[in-house]
């Protein structure tokens, strides 16, 4: 294993004295409270700055930490608020569609389903939460692949089992399906999990427009897709107005 | 053809809410405002009926501009309301005699003591269907008659109208001070401990014992009839429904057959079992109230075991324990183990109410060992909430004829799904959860559209009803008795810790 990251350790420390006191901390501040040359203290500063991890004063051109730092510790979402917080879209989405509908969120290499709402037609249904799915074989894995919230690695390794003669098992495959779901901003998985069954499934933003989640619609091959087996689009907009009214409560500002 | 919807009032505790819904029950638009609390002394919990009405005449207008809806496209207004808060107000002028009293208020604890020893609970049970309890309307009138220097004397007079809060408002709609209804509907007026649970009629016997005249109270009618135009805020448009609140949600959940029941798992929570025309009587601590009445029909009678601390304890543990920062998160700390450890926490934080009844009781966490941790804690939350609706679904299959099958479930606490499993493991019946959640609000409108002909009967309602979850029973039968047994002794060990003044 590779030693420490000189660099990382840097702005570990420097990020340390910033937050150590109220004031705001000038370039020379900086380097001679850490015994670093004013360069190498500029181009980290520089690069927290970047990421947003720290902000610079434009009047007085002092350093102190940026917002993004504030919030990395409360990105995380617990996928019981999650199901709370999205659930009555959920059942409007279901209602209005007549279909089953899912709540997914990563969990190693696999999605776990977190909220189910029948298919309104009180047939015999069972609860699927707690239930894991496949990642490349799922809209919902589809959707977390895509906009990375599980890695594609997770997906390809173990080898990916093929359901049907449609799932996409190769990276290529793979990578070039994710392409087109980040183009759309849906994704579809046509009978590549079971044959006679398909889905459409889209992303869940919180924050900073994080992707936390996904939620899709599931059911018979032929009421998701029109006759050229793409997502029928009355569903998609269904979809659509369900998913970004959820990333509206959850704080995704341009959603 | 235009397409119609009706309009559902939800004059709730923390907030006034339009709702227009479709004719497949489905939700169209929502607007909503919260008012203000007021807590002017420990244990007084008081709301401005002004600030409530200006609320109402915002929202309506809000909801149809989100819903892109004319007035002319609204075929009747339905409204829900906070049962037993308790408002008066000038007859000639149309101004309110201070804030309204809420059901939550606790002023009139006293009195309640007084009346459970003389005359005792018999004497109410047998007309109103009630024992006496902070909750009702009839105690707050006495308490402000005692209170309020010359107030009495001017209601003798005629001056003065009391209602609940549908009564206000339908009056205020109607043309208040210019010619308003002073109505009220039976399942509201049921909650006052003034009307006759068997006549539906204000009882003269009850009347004179709290000593309110009959000129200031409003005129009882169907929970489903057409009263009249909405005038102030929707011309030309018919409020043909009026019902409480938790009677709505037993109505939107659809429970129309004898047998049907449903809870609303909120901060408490309230258990409602359709007993059908019969009128029972609880030996087991349930109070009987109506269910609804549609136009001239029979009236459909209720059993009510309502649980003060369900999702308060949750916000307990949120706020003052600090160990979760979201409600929800109390299912991500609770799943962290396998079982509660043994713990148990008994949530009589103003004593115990349905079936039990026992205000010397307060709160107990038993069972503490060193092997203990949050998780554990979380687990005893959830699951007490589980253990009181177990007592009260005991009672009511103890009081009625008919065996609980299933129970419809509605309200936040609903999306908890370690709860709901939870509550089918311990009652060994399905737990159903319908597809809207908003079943207080759908209930009130199924009212309103049926007494206005845009439905034509309860059947195509049932058909609206559509499952969105099922919780099935999975727990070993052995287990289920001896953790009961376990939360019944936890119980016991909260009873008698207040003493009576005087008792050292």
């Amino acid at each position: 294993m590779a030693g420490p990251v000189q660099s990382i350790e840097r702005a570990a420390a420097i990020l340390r004295l910033l937050a150590g006191g109220p004031r705001r901390l000038g370039l020379g501040e900086v380097a001679a409270s850490l015994g670093l040359a004013k360069g190498t203290a500029h181009g980290i500063l520089r690069t927290l700055q970047h990421v947003d991890f720290v902000e610079q004063d434009a009047a007085t051109g002092k350093y102190q930490l940026g917002a993004a730092l504030l919030h990395l510790g409360t990105s995380y979402l617990d996928v019981n608020e999650l199901r709370s917080r999205s659930i009555n879209w959920a059942d409007a989405l279901a209602a209005r569609s007549g279909e089953s509908v899912r709540l997914g969120t990563p969990l190693e290499g696999r999605v776990l389903v977190v909220h189910h709402v029948f298919r309104p037609d009180d047939t015999l249904q069972s609860l699927e939460v707690g239930s894991l799915l496949p990642l490349h074989a799922s809209s919902l894995g589809k959707v977390l692949l895509a906009f990375g919230s599980a890695p594609l690695d997770e997906a390809l390794e173990p080898a990916p089992e093929a359901y049907t003669r449609h799932t996409l098992v190769t990276r290529a495959q793979l990578t070039q399906a994710l392409a087109d779901v980040r183009e759309t901003g849906w994704a579809a998985e046509v009978q590549e999990m079971s044959m006679g069954e398909a889905g459409v499934a889209m992303p869940i933003r919180g924050h900073g427009g994080l992707v936390v989640g996904a939620i899709g619609l599931s059911g018979a091959v032929e009421r998701i897709c029109d006759g050229q087996g793409r997502p029928r689009p009355a569903l998609v907009t269904l979809l659509r107005d369900a998913a970004r009214a959820i990333s509206r409560d959850l704080g995704a500002a341009r959603w | 053809m235009v397409e119609r919807y009706v309009m559902s009032i939800d004059q709730g505790t923390n907030s006034t809410r339009c709702i227009l819904f479709d004719h497949h029950g489905r939700l169209v638009s929502v607007a909503q405002r919260e008012h203000r609390q007021h807590f002017p002394r420990p244990g007084w919990v008081e709301h401005d009926v002004v600030e409530i009405w200006r609320n109402l005449l915002r929202v309506v207008p809000e909801a149809l501009a989100a819903g892109e809806v004319g007035p002319d496209e609204v075929a009747a207004i339905g409204i829900a309301n906070q049962r037993e808060t308790t408002v008066l107000w000038e007859r000639r002028t149309g101004a309110p005699l201070g804030r309204a009293i809420v059901w939550q208020d606790t002023r009139t604890a006293s009195l309640v003591e007084e009346l459970r020893i003389r005359p005792g609970d018999g004497f109410f049970l047998e007309r109103c269907g009630l024992p006496p309890s902070t909750y009702f309307s009839a105690l707050r009138i006495r308490w402000l008659f005692d209170h309020v220097k010359g107030l009495e004397e001017r209601a003798r007079d005629g001056e003065v109208l009391f209602g609940t809060m549908e009564s206000w408002l339908i009056w205020n709609l109607t043309g208040g001070a210019d010619g308003g209804l002073h109505i009220t509907d039976a399942t509201n007026a049921s909650r006052t401990m003034l009307m006759n649970i068997r006549s539906l009629a204000w009882d003269d016997e009850l009347l004179a014992f709290f000593g309110v005249p009959r000129c200031m109270l409003p005129e009882i009618r169907s929970p489903a009839e057409s009263y009249g135009e909405a005038g102030a805020a929707l011309p030309g448009v018919r409020i043909t429904a009026a019902l409480g609140d938790q009677q709505a949600a037993l109505f939107g959940q659809t429970c129309f057959s004898p047998g049907e029941a449903k809870c609303t798992y909120g901060t408490g929570s309230f258990l409602l079992l359709n007993t059908g025309t019969d009128l029972v009587r609880s030996h087991h601590g349930l109070l009987t109230t109506i269910a609804y009445k549609i136009g001239d029909e029979p009236t459909v009678y209720a059993l009510e075991g309502s649980i003060a601390v369900t999702g308060s304890l949750v916000q307990w543990f949120r706020d003052r324990l600090g160990l979760i920062s979201s409600a929800p998160e109390i299912e991500t700390l609770a799943r962290t183990v396998e079982d509660n450890g043994g713990c148990y926490i008994v949530p009589a934080f103003s004593g115990l109410f349905a079936p039990r009844w026992r205000s010397d009781a307060r709160g107990v966490v038993v069972g503490l060992t060193s092997y203990i941790t949050k998780g554990h804690l979380a687990r005893a939350v959830l699951e007490a909430t589980g253990w009181q609706t177990r007592e009260v679904v005991d009672a009511m299959n103890a009081d009625s004829s008919v065996p609980l099958r299933e129970l419809k479930v509605d309200g936040g606490m609903t999306s908890d799904n370690l709860l709901m499993q939870f509550v089918a493991d311990v009652l060994d019946v399905p737990v159903v959860r319908p597809m809207v959640a908003e079943t207080v609000s759908l209930g009130a409108a199924y009212a309103a559209g049926l007494a206005a002909g845009y439905w034509p009967d309860l059947e195509v309602l049932r058909h609206n009803w559509h499952r969105a979850a099922q919780w099935l029973p999975d727990m070993d039968p052995a287990r289920r008795v001896s953790e009961y047994e376990n939360w019944q002794r936890a119980v016991e060990r909260s009873l008698g810790w207040i003493r009576p003044p005087g008792v050292l």
